[in-house]
């Protein structure tokens, strides 16, 4: 049985986007103004994880390159914009250690320092990407994750640069709804055109058989490199948006460090490696949940028991529902597909037309 | 006249049209060794433009390292490859396939979670991406296959591309129509069958836009109906799409009954060479592949 290519036309699905975005325009303005302050945080949680999330399945789940590294990225774009958004004034009152000169006057807005952290974060990807980018699988793993956690300790110990353990304090909370979905729409429009053009197609090619992609004359290497520089750049403009959303940027493990590139890892396998609404799906389950499950870690009654809390739970049970998802359900929840509005469609009319034959 | 026959006069027409035509690869004095391991040794011999040519060996002769030197994945120990009068000898896989020359696997390697549509059209993206290959092509005074720039940021934009796109896709149709896979053009590649597959890797090497076809195999694990089919279509492909084809099988059936000339390969070293009648009754083919007789050892 043949499948149909296309059951609507390209007119009706573009106008059914503009007005996709037009109703979450206008959800968004309306939890702007109804949400209580936790709920608006969180809300800007998830469109910030979602970008990250985007950004690393370009990364491992199109192109197939098993990256650790995204924390990284969004290590070195939080620590770029959070430097370039405090005032001079303001830094040097949190470098207790001293301020290297050149770092001191740099002052810039938040989309200019955002937009600097993307591009330092791709920089770190294409001269990382060289070595890296020559090994592959359970190899390419360990030396991103090497990497990430070298950035991390660097940071850690680059005193007059980053603030050294202490971190950065009290950066303006910039990231408003608008700039996170703002940033988010540009995310999503960017990486799915490259992923739904010619070159798209050679990172799924890659994916699927590296030898047979080098053999139909594609420059595996030149298009991984490019997937994964485009990766690193929107995980660095993630790690502004974090930065301006904790406030805080600091070199410990649970901030960002590997912690959150396997936060990451399982927003994508849970919304299904491979595609970008199964990103968006991924990411928006997982922070919701993940602030959910905080009530496991305040004591509560349970049928009349009362159970203590226990501080740090919260990352044991969404771990095990993990290894449950990664038993049951390797696929996640949309698989390689996407959640398109032919896919829709066609969706809700195959079931109609078994519906009618039973 | 009954078939046999113009077959037969289509042979001695190919024939001595290949005598005055030139060739399209020229093997030079080809030896790759690993470590202690000779593998091809000494390989010198060309690929006439137009012709269906065969490679047969027994098991471990060095046939597919001959396809894999001259794809470039493997760098030659000893000697040069010339194609379409370029050396292509120290160029990488992705550039000898821009140049001109396309191939498919003994163990088949599809890109199989994408449909077949989409398998074509990975074949043709190297047209967009390889500005190096098309140096190589401009500094050996040939037409570069793409003149534009900038299609990464064409693709992300969309602008200057779409009419680009569809040409692609109107490209890769007619050649999935042509090659009689449309009934399965937006099947995954893993969903169909065997005989299936091996056309449709042939099928995305032709995508390519190759001037020489290397088939590693082709009819390795086909039975007889597919073999039969695939035979026909090998002919087809060569008249069709005007490529030259040089081909590896281990089924004598489809060698003798499709290639104009053989050579046989044992040990890395080239042991015979000539029309299919010839090969059949040479005694050190008949050697290599059965071994010697008990009176002539």
């Amino acid at each position: 049985m043949s499948m149909v290519e296309k059951k609507l036309s390209t007119k009706t699905q573009v106008i059914l986007t503009l007005l996709f975005i037009l109703g979450m325009a206008l959800l968004l303005w309306w939890a702007d103004k109804g949400f209580d302050s936790y709920k608006q945080r969180v809300l800007r949680l998830i469109g910030i994880y979602a970008i990250m999330a985007v950004s690393l399945n370009l990364i491992n789940g199109i192109t197939g390159i098993f990256s650790l590294g995204h924390a990284g990225f969004i290590l070195i774009g939080a620590y770029t914009a959070a430097i370039l958004t405090l005032t001079p004034s303001e830094k040097a009152m949190s470098y207790l250690f001293g301020i290297q000169p050149w770092i001191k006057n740099l002052h810039a807005d938040f989309f200019t320092a955002t937009l600097a952290g993307g591009f330092m974060a791709a920089l770190a990807a294409f001269l990382i990407g060289w070595p890296v980018l020559r090994l592959t699988g359970d190899y390419l793993a360990i030396a991103s994750l090497g990497f990430a956690e070298i950035v991390r300790i660097w940071a850690n110990n680059a005193l007059t640069i980053t603030n050294g353990p202490l971190g950065l304090k009290a950066i303006p909370e910039y990231s408003n709804i608008w700039w996170v979905y703002g940033w988010l729409l540009f995310t999503v429009v960017f990486i799915a055109s490259l992923v739904y053009s010619s070159y798209g197609r050679a990172l799924k090619a890659i994916r699927e058989s590296r030898i047979a992609a080098e053999s139909m004359g594609i420059n595996v290497f030149k298009h991984q490199l490019m997937s994964f520089v485009v990766g690193a750049f929107f995980a660095g403009i993630s790690g502004s948006l974090y930065a301006h959303w904790l406030t805080t940027v600091d070199p410990r493990i649970t901030t960002m460090g590997p912690m959150l590139t396997f936060y990451v890892l399982i927003m994508i396998v849970l919304g299904g490696l491979g595609s970008i609404t199964g990103s968006l799906i991924g990411a928006a389950i997982f922070a919701i949940l993940f602030e959910w499950l905080r009530d496991l870690e305040q004591p509560f009654n349970f049928f009349g028991i009362t159970v203590p809390g226990i501080p740090g739970i919260r990352i044991l049970v969404i771990s095990a529902l993990f290894i449950a998802v990664m038993i049951f359900w390797q696929r996640g929840i949309m698989g390689r597909e996407e959640l398109t509005w032919n896919n829709l469609y066609k969706w809700l009319f195959a079931r109609r037309k078994e519906g009618e034959k039973s | 006249m009954s078939e046999g026959r113009v077959n037969q006069l289509e042979k001695e027409a190919v024939k001595s049209k290949a005598e005055v035509n030139e060739p399209v690869l020229v093997l030079d004095h080809v030896t790759m060794q690993f470590g202690g391991l000779i593998a091809v040794n000494d390989f010198d011999n060309k690929v006439i433009k137009g012709e269906l040519l065969g490679l047969i060996g027994p098991n471990g002769a060095g046939k597919t390292t001959v396809f894999n030197v001259v794809t470039g994945i493997y760098y030659p120990t000893k000697g040069r490859i010339i194609f379409d009068d370029i050396d292509i000898t120290p160029f990488k896989p992705y550039q000898i396939t821009h140049l001109g020359i396309a191939r498919t696997f003994q163990n088949i390697r599809l890109f199989y979670d994408l449909t077949v549509l989409e398998n074509v059209l990975v074949a043709q993206h190297h047209e967009l991406s390889n500005p190096d290959a098309d140096r190589i092509l401009m500094r050996n005074g040939k037409s570069p296959k793409n003149t534009q720039k900038m299609w990464f940021w064409r693709a992300v934009t969309k602008l200057g591309y779409t009419s680009k796109e569809k040409e692609m896709l109107e490209r890769a149709k007619n050649l999935i129509e042509k090659v009689g896979l449309s009934h399965v053009m937006y099947e995954k590649a893993s969903a169909l069958p065997y005989g299936e597959q091996r056309k449709l890797e042939i099928a995305r090497a032709l995508a390519t836009e190759p001037k020489l076809l290397l088939l590693d195999e082709p009819a390795a694990g086909m039975n007889p109906k597919e073999t039969e089919d695939l035979m026909s279509f090998i002919r087809r492909v060569r008249d069709e799409f005007n490529v030259t084809v040089f081909l590896i099988e281990h089924d004598m059936k489809v060698v003798m009954g499709v290639c104009e000339r053989i050579i046989v390969m044992d040990y890395g070293k080239i042991i015979a060479e000539g029309t299919p009648e010839e090969i059949q009754n040479n005694p050190r083919v008949i050697e290599a592949y059965l071994g010697k007789e008990w009176e002539n050892v």
